[in-house]
This record gives structure tokens, C-alpha cells and sequence, in this order.
């Protein structure tokens, strides 16, 4: 009872930011549209345009989506509102498990809206790979919903929201989000296929071809989680200690 | 969740302390607060109002010394919903309307109150449907006060609940206040006005400088101070002459006239008529609950930090 009126107000709040559906809707599609219609029969990366640019734009949105809960804990701290939520029997767990359960719920929105406008443009793959890359996605957007954490407990507000638009946006750009890739090989390319945004939006690719990322996927995902993870328990602990 | 407090403990706080730096803002308060009272802390900025509450809700530890809520800590009180807060901090939550905050509130406790209920007796019901960013500043605290109450605690904390209201505010906010909580919970405000705590309390508990200087019911504490003026119109005496006076406390000239606070203002009259036989107009009046504060928190000003309030927060 609890926590589902917490995750429903938590999610109310995030969709009634006009800010937040336009970045992880609105520009997601249309630059999808203007782009890759242009270019529905071409191959890039190995594959078509149309399938590795939704990709590459479901991400973007997704990950906007993902790191927007920072931005909510961040404005919390800033009005007080932590402060008052820990004066109420709910639990910190709680309030983190509905943080976490809210951002892939408003991430799923974006896949869903994106894996449409793909079809339409002639993306074709069957139900078992439109599942496979949207569990592909709930992996490798881990690390993004951490650093939102991190980011929100640590900055002011102001600070915070503009933090998570850099992260998002160099990790897209790194990530080939935007229709290219800055290396293809060379010791560029090694530090790009250590990016979880880069394995996003691979994540097109490898549902078409099947079988799955390569281990080397699940490690920088598990990395780059098993990593930040403390460091937002770290932050957690800074605030809590002094708001 | 947890049962109803078991009554009887109510709430202790023993041997409290807790220092921001070099800033001593509570030392060593000892408290004892029944189930079903109604308690004012009453003191200036930087007394360790907002210290001391925030560590009754255990938001902050205590550098020494213990607090007891209904017989437990601050933590399982807060987690078993006996405690409802209304803090000096924090603005309601962005994109929600102000039913829905209440309702979320109300979400959170074992036993709430019905919502529509609350935003009645909180006046906060015909705004309901209002944006919590677009209220006024009566409106906001309201809508906070709501959420403090809606849990239906047994404990409601209440730090400067009237601040930055006008006077018919404060006056509505009192009058909802007591509408909805006769039913036996225990209150605790801090408050820096000095009438809210005469008419709202059972009892006034006097802070300056982290430090208890009294306690008890408002004419209690009137009358442990006694603070009494004389005036009279007595040139050619000095002040220490005057203040040396037999129940003076102090003394101060006005051109002619001066101006003696007094333990007993029986005794000084006498022995300044004894002394001073030329003493005219003279007029004794008793003293305001307003003199009594400032007389006792008046007290050891040398070692106050303007910073205390601040680091407080």
C-alpha cells in the first residue's frame, strides 16, 4: 500500500515535468525521424540505419529517463523534503526500491514509443528480439540510474540537473548514440567499448544477430554498477550525516 | 507495525548536548514531557529550539546524553509512526497537488487520519486541489501542517510553525491547531513569540543558549523571575546607589527619571522611600511575560554566537 502510492506519486511527479517528456520523447523521435528516414536504406555499423539508430535514440531517451530520479532527489534535499520524509515511518529501502522501479517504468515509455517509430520505418525483428533488447536495455541501464543517485545526493539542485545532462549527453556521444562513432579501432575504440552507452546501443545489433552481448558487455555493465554502487551508498551516508 | 506508545513514558530527554564546532547549541538539557501535554520552547534565535527537536526526531545524534520517545529511540518512534513533524525546512514536494501530498503522508503511517477530514480541520481543503508550488505562505504551512498530522501521531513536533505568517495567520493556524489536537497528543512548538506561548501552552519551556533557564506554566515563570519595575522621578541619586537598593536588580536614569527592576518591588519601594524620601511620581508596574524573557535570556549574552542558528539548522 505504501509503496505503491509512493511509486505512483513518484512516477505523477516525473511525467507532470514537461522538461522530462520532451527529452525523453519528444526529442528521441523526432531526431529519429528527421534522420533516419532520410537514410531507411542504408547500413551503418554492420547493420541498417533505421534498426541502429532506434536503437541508439531508445537509449538516449532511456537513459534520460534513468538518471531523472537524481534530478527528483536532488530537488528533495534542496526544499527540505528529505528531511521531512525522514521523519515518517517510510523506509529508505522503500523509497530507493521505488526510485529504481520508477526509472525503468519511465524509461519503458521511451522503448516502447521508439521500437514503433522503428517499425514504421521498416525495422523488422520478431517478438523474442524486441524482448531480448529491451531486457538488454534494463541491464545496461544500471549504471545511469546509480549515477543519477550519486549526482542527486551530492550537488545542489541547480548543480545536478545540469551534471546529469553532461553525463548523458558525453556518454551518448561516446556511445555512437548520434548516428556516428568517434573510433572504430585504435586505443579510442577500447575506451568506448568501456562505456555502458556504447553496449546500449549495440544492443539493436545483437538482438537482430542473436545470442546475446559478449562477456566483454556484461563486464563493463557489471563494472561500472559494482563500482558506482558504493560510492552512492558513500554519498548517501554524506547527506544523511548533514542534511 | 508497531502498536500505540504505552503510556506513561512520554518524552525524556536527559543530559542532552550537541556542538556544531566551537558552537555549543543545546548543553545539558534535561526534559521530561507527559503523554497529552501541550509544551511551548520557547527563546531566541540560536536558544537551540531546532536542535533540540531535530534531535528528539532523531534527524541529528546527540553528541552526549539521551532522548526517549514513549520509551524508545527516536528512530523506532519515527519508524512506528508515533511522531509527526513539522520541520522549519522543507517547501512540499514539486508537481503535486496539495491532496495529493496529504494523501502520500497519510500513505506512509500505520493509522492515518481520512484525508478530507485532515484538509478540513486544517483549512487546507479549499485549496485542495491548488499546485503545491502556487500557495501563499498561510497556505504552505497548512498544507505542512496537514501533512504533520495526517499520520494521526501521538507526538506532533511543530518547529516555528508560525513563522513568516501575519498575525490573523498565526491566529487561523492556532485556532485549526487546537481543533485538531484535542483529542490527547501530545504537542511540542518551538516558538520565538512570546504570546503564542502564553495562550497555546500548558507549559513553557524557556531555552537560551542550549540551556533550560525556566520551566513551567506561564505565570510560574513570571513569578520565578519577578521582574517588577519602579519608576520615579529621583535626580541627584546615582545608579549604583540605586541598584545597591535591598530587592533591586538593576537600575537605570532617564534624565529625572529613573527606572529600578526589581526582585520585590515590597522591599525596594520601602527602602528607596527610606533612603531617597525625595523620590516622586512613582510608579510600580508588574511585569510582562515579554520582560521576563528578556530578563532571562538576557542571561550570560557575552558567550552567544550569532552562528549558533545557522550551524543549528
Amino acid at each position: 500500500m505504501t509503496s505503491a502510492i509512493h511509486l505512483r506519486y513518484e512516477i505523477l511527479r516525473t511525467l507532470r515535468n514537461p522538461l522530462f517528456s520532451g527529452l525523453t520523447l519528444g526529442l528521441p523521435l523526432v531526431l529519429f525521424y528527421s534522420i533516419a528516414s532520410a537514410q531507411r536504406h542504408k547500413t551503418f555499423d554492420g547493420t541498417s540505419f533505421p534498426l541502429y539508430f532506434m536503437t541508439a535514440m531508445a537509449a538516449y531517451g532511456a537513459m534520460w529517463a534513468t538518471v531523472a530520479p537524481g534530478g527528483r532527489i536532488a530537488r528533495d534535499v534542496a526544499t527540505g523534503w528529505l528531511r521531512q520524509m525522514r521523519i515518517t515511518p517510510l523506509r529508505t529501502r522503500t523509497e530507493f526500491t521505488a526510485k529504481v522501479i520508477g526509472a525503468y517504468l519511465l524509461a519503458l515509455p521511451t522503448l516502447i514509443l521508439l521500437f514503433l517509430a522503428g517499425a514504421s520505418l521498416g525495422v523488422r525483428l520478431g517478438a523474442t528480439q524486441w524482448l531480448e533488447m529491451a531486457g538488454l536495455f534494463l541491464v545496461g541501464l544500471a549504471p545511469f540510474i546509480v549515477i543519477g543517485f550519486i549526482l542527486g545526493y551530492l550537488l545542489p539542485s541547480d548543480a545536478a540537473a545540469a551534471a546529469l545532462a553532461g553525463v548523458v549527453i558525453l556518454f551518448a556521444l561516446l556511445g555512437g548514440v548520434f548516428g556516428f562513432q568517434l573510433a572504430t579501432s585504435g586505443p579510442m575504440f577500447d575506451v568506448i567499448k568501456g562505456l555502458p552507452s556504447y553496449w546500449l546501443v549495440q544492443a539493436g545489433k545483437t538482438a537482430l544477430g542473436g545470442g546475446g552481448w559478449p562477456a566483454e558487455a556484461w563486464i563493463v555493465v557489471a563494472v561500472w554498477t559494482a563500482v558506482l554502487i558504493p560510492v552512492a551508498a558513500l554519498a548517501y551516508r554524506r547527506l544523511a550525516s548533514t542534511a | 507495525m508497531t502498536s500505540a506508545p504505552e503510556a506513561g513514558g512520554g518524552i525524556v530527554l536527559s543530559g542532552l548536548a550537541k556542538s556544531y564546532g566551537a558552537v555549543r547549541a543545546v548543553r545539558d538539557v534535561d526534559l521530561v514531557i507527559a503523554p497529552g501535554e501541550t509544551v511551548a520552547l520557547l527563546g531566541p534565535n540560536g536558544a537551540g529550539k531546532t536542535t533540540t527537536i531535530d534531535m528528539i526526531l532523531g534527524l541529528i545524534k546527540p553528541d552526549k546524553g539521551t532522548v526517549s520517545v514513549f520509551g524508545a529511540p527516536p528512530s523506532v518512534a519515527v519508524r512506528s509512526g508515533w511522531v509527526g513533524g513539522m520541520l522549519q525546512t522543507g517547501s512540499p514536494l514539486d508537481h503535486l497537488r496539495v491532496r495529493e501530498i496529504v494523501t502520500l503522508m497519510a500513505s506512509y503511517y500505520p493509522q492515518p487520519l481520512p484525508v478530507d477530514e485532515v484538509l478540513q480541520t486544517t483549512g487546507a481543503a479549499e485549496f485542495a486541489r491548488q499546485w503545491t508550488t502556487k500557495l501563499s505562505g498561510g497556505q504552505a504551512q497548512r498544507v505542512r501542517f496537514a501533512a504533520a498530522l495526517v499520520g494521526n501521531p501521538d507526538l506532533l513536533l511543530l518547529d516555528e510553525p508560525t513563522a513568516a505568517l501575519d498575525v490573523e495567520g498565526r491566529r487561523a493556524f492556532w485556532q485549526a491547531m487546537r481543533g485538531a489536537t484535542a483529542q490527547g497528543k501530545t504537542v511540542v512548538f518551538a516558538t520565538h513569540y512570546l504570546e503564542e506561548a502564553d495562550a497555546y501552552a500548558d507549559r513553557i519551556v524557556l531555552l537560551a543558549h542550549g540551556q533550560i533557564v525556566a520551566d513551567g506554566p506561564a505565570t510560574e515563570i513570571k513569578a520565578r523571575v519577578g521582574s517588577r519595575t519602579i519608576r520615579a522621578t529621583l535626580p541627584d541619586v546615582t545608579v549604583t546607589a540605586l541598584s545597591a537598593l535591598p530587592g533591586v536588580r538593576g537600575a537605570e536614569r532617564h534624565g529625572d527619571a529613573v527606572v529600578l527592576t526589581c526582585t520585590d518591588t515590597d522591599v525596594a519601594l520601602a527602602a528607596m522611600l527610606q533612603k531617597f524620601p525625595g523620590a516622586k511620581d512613582i510608579e510600580v508596574t508588574g511585569g510582562t511575560l515579554e520582560e521576563a524573557f528578556i530578563e532571562l535570556t538576557a542571561i550570560d549574552d557575552s558567550t552567544d554566537d550569532p552562528g549558533a542558528r545557522e550551524a543549528a539548522k
